[in-house]
């Protein structure tokens, strides 16, 4: 090892190595300040340890003198020592941000809907904490501005709707989820049916068909072949008990026929939802949002749809 | 006198120490945590004494392989902190005793994607498996990686005892003789009990896969199937709504 020596220009000691002629390491002491910082973490997690849970000792730990204080379910004062779970509690209870939300989700809960339309203040709440849990629940299927997903999730911003459009029904929606279901005709019809029915279904909604073949469509859809009035109704507008699309209207939730360019594609988009059916399903979200949320996105799927 | 500079200046010594003192701070926080009685929640249902969390059914199981095998915990943690934004975002925080028949749990802090803990019953399984195949066609800004593969590969089942023999070794109770399975009926039920039985094992695989449809087809029984069966059970198994608000603070 290399002895020590003193740089001869400002005397400091350095650790004696020697590169390059001349280049020297200084062996200087820590900083003071350094120091001190150094001794003052060390209080600091006595303090802490004191203060906060840290130690084990035997099956259990040092608590720390720390407490917190929160209220019960059963609206008793409860003392325990500092953990984040009872922090989480209090803040919940006591915290400045969630005591505003608590106010205004009263405030909701308590007055009927033309009244949260109409009142600017509590619209605007919808509107924001609404757009929060849309964005967390429900934007994945049914897409950040509700618009859906033809065939796949529903359009929730048209005023067309498959389980109806009263809060009461779009409620029951929520809280229970829908199941969309229609069977299959692949066993049912022979390629002639399934093509009479479709042009009959295209008809419904004026567009261009086999006047023949939907003459010949009517009859499997409004008798016992076809059933399809059992959920469509023998007009074709639908019916929310079974979640029935409306056919005579220009919008289509499951058949992308829009999207289609010729008559034909348009028919074979149809003859495919009859001949496979649809079973598609709306989640639960009675054990996810509170009523409470569950009207704010009521409220908020109205303002969405311009209603 | 002992000087620091006789550490300093030899590095074999330096490392040896180093790592002592690493393992000290090391030791100190996780030993213990095998000793303190509250460090696990104690979850029984009120209503029935039975244990809610349980080990995962065969073909949940094969899906939580599935999920390791993909890596999907390089950016999906599975843990709520008990923060007041988490709450509102994904539920009730996570409890000890929901991860703990996890080997290895899934905790992480690693969030390139939303946390999965409580994913169960949040989408259909439709959606999922369409989420899987290609993310975009339903998240138009996912940055999740497409998952085509798991729909198309069949599950392979002829491990799967082992698998069960595996976990059961480091304390999962899944159950292999008569005494095991009637522990097992005391503690978690008989419906439960029965799928938690080795011997049973492939049977109520299919048993489940079939009657689940997990992904609409029939024909075969996939990797997705299982992934699908596993992330509709994460963070099912607690029903928050039979226990006080409060409840659960007791354990810390
Ligand atoms: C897993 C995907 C998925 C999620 C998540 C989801 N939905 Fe749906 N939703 C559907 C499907 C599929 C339907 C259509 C059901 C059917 O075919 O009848 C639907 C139907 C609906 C309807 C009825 C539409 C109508 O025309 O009557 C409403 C309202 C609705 N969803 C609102 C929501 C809200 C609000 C959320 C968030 C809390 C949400 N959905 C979350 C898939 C989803
Ligand atoms: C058991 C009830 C039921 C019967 C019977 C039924 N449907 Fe449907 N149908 C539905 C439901 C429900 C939907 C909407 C599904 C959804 O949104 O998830 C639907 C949707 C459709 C659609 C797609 C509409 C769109 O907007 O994309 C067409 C087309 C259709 N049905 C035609 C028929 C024809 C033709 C028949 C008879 C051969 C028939 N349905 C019989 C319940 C039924
Ligand atoms: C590169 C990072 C990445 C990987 C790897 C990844 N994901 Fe994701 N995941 C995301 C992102 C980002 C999102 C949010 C956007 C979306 O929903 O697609 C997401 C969303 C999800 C969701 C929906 C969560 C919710 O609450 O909306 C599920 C379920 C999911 N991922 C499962 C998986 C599974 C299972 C795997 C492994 C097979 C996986 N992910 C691998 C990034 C990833």
């Amino acid at each position: 090892m290399a002895k020590p020596v003193k740089d001869p220009l400002t005397g400091a000691k350095t650790t004696g190595h020697v590169w390059d002629e001349t280049l020297q390491e200084f062996d200087n002491p820590l900083p003071r300040w350094w120091v001190w910082m150094f001794y003052a973490t060390v209080v600091f997690t006595i303090v802490y340890w004191l203060m906060y849970p840290s130690w084990p000792v035997a099956g259990t730990y040092l608590k720390g003198f720390n407490t917190i204080t929160y209220e019960t379910d059963a609206g008793e004062e409860k003392t325990t020592h500092w953990n984040t779970r009872a922090l989480l509690q209090r803040d919940m209870q006591t915290g400045t941000q969630a005591l505003k939300q608590k106010e205004y989700l009263t405030k909701v809960a308590a007055a009927p809907y033309e009244q949260i339309a109409q009142d600017p203040d509590m619209a605007a709440f919808v509107r924001s904490y609404g757009n929060g849990i849309f964005g967390d629940k429900c934007a994945a299927c049914h897409q950040a501005g509700g618009q859906g997903v033809v065939g796949l999730f529903p359009n929730l911003v048209d005023d067309d709707w498959l389980w109806g459009s009263k809060p009461e029904q779009i409620t029951e929606t929520l809280v229970n989820g829908r199941n969309g279901f229609m069977p299959p005709y692949r066993e049912t019809f022979n390629d002639d049916q399934l093509d009479q029915v479709a042009n009959y279904v295209m008809s419904l909604s004026g567009l261009e068909a086999n006047k023949e073949a939907a003459v010949k469509g009517e009859q499997i859809f409004k008798g016992e072949k076809g059933g399809c009035y059992y959920c469509h109704t023998s007009e074709g507008t639908g019916m929310y008990a079974q979640g029935a699309a409306n056919l005579t209207d220009k919008i289509w939730t499951v058949a992308n026929v829009p999207a289609k360019d010729s008559a034909e594609e348009k028919l074979a988009a149809i003859k495919t939802v009859i001949r496979d059916g649809i079973q598609r399903q709306m989640p639960a979200f009675s054990s996810r949002l509170s009523d409470t949320e569950i009207k704010v996105l009521v409220a908020y799927l109205k303002q969405l749809s311009g209603e | 006198m002992f000087k620091h500079e006789t550490i300093e200046t030899n590095s074999g010594l330096l490392i040896v120490l180093t790592l002592v003192a690493i393992s000290i701070g090391g030791l100190v926080e996780i030993i213990p945590l095998h000793y303190i009685d509250e460090t696990v929640e104690d979850v029984r249902d009120p209503d029935t004494g039975f244990e809610m969390v349980r080990p995962y059914s065969p073909l949940e199981l094969r899906g939580f392989d599935i999920y390791k095998r993909e890596g999907c915990y390089t950016c999906h943690s599975q843990m709520i902190r008990p923060f007041r934004d988490e709450d509102l975002r994904y539920g009730h925080y996570s409890l000890a005793a929901e991860s703990k028949y996890d080997h290895p749990f899934q905790w992480g802090s690693k969030r390139t994607g939303p946390d999965l803990a409580r994913v169960g019953g949040k989408y259909s399984n439709e959606w999922h498996v369409q989420h899987m195949i290609a993310p975009r066609s339903v998240v138009p800004e996912s940055i999740m990686p497409n998952y085509p593969w798991l729909a198309e590969t069949e599950l392979k089942l002829s491990d799967l005892q082992d698998r069960m023999i595996a976990l059961k070794k480091v304390g999962v109770p899944y159950s292999r003789t008569t005494a095991e399975y009637e522990n097992n009926v005391k503690r978690f039920g008989e419906a439960v009990a029965k799928t938690l039985d080795i011997n049973l094992a492939e049977n109520t695989l299919i048993a489940q896969a079939n009657q689940g449809n997990y992904d609409g087809n029939k024909a075969k029984i996939t990797e997705m199937e299982a992934l699908v069966a596993y992330l509709q059970v994460l963070g099912t198994m607690v029903d928050f709504d039979k226990f006080d608000e409060e409840h659960f603070i007791q354990f810390r």
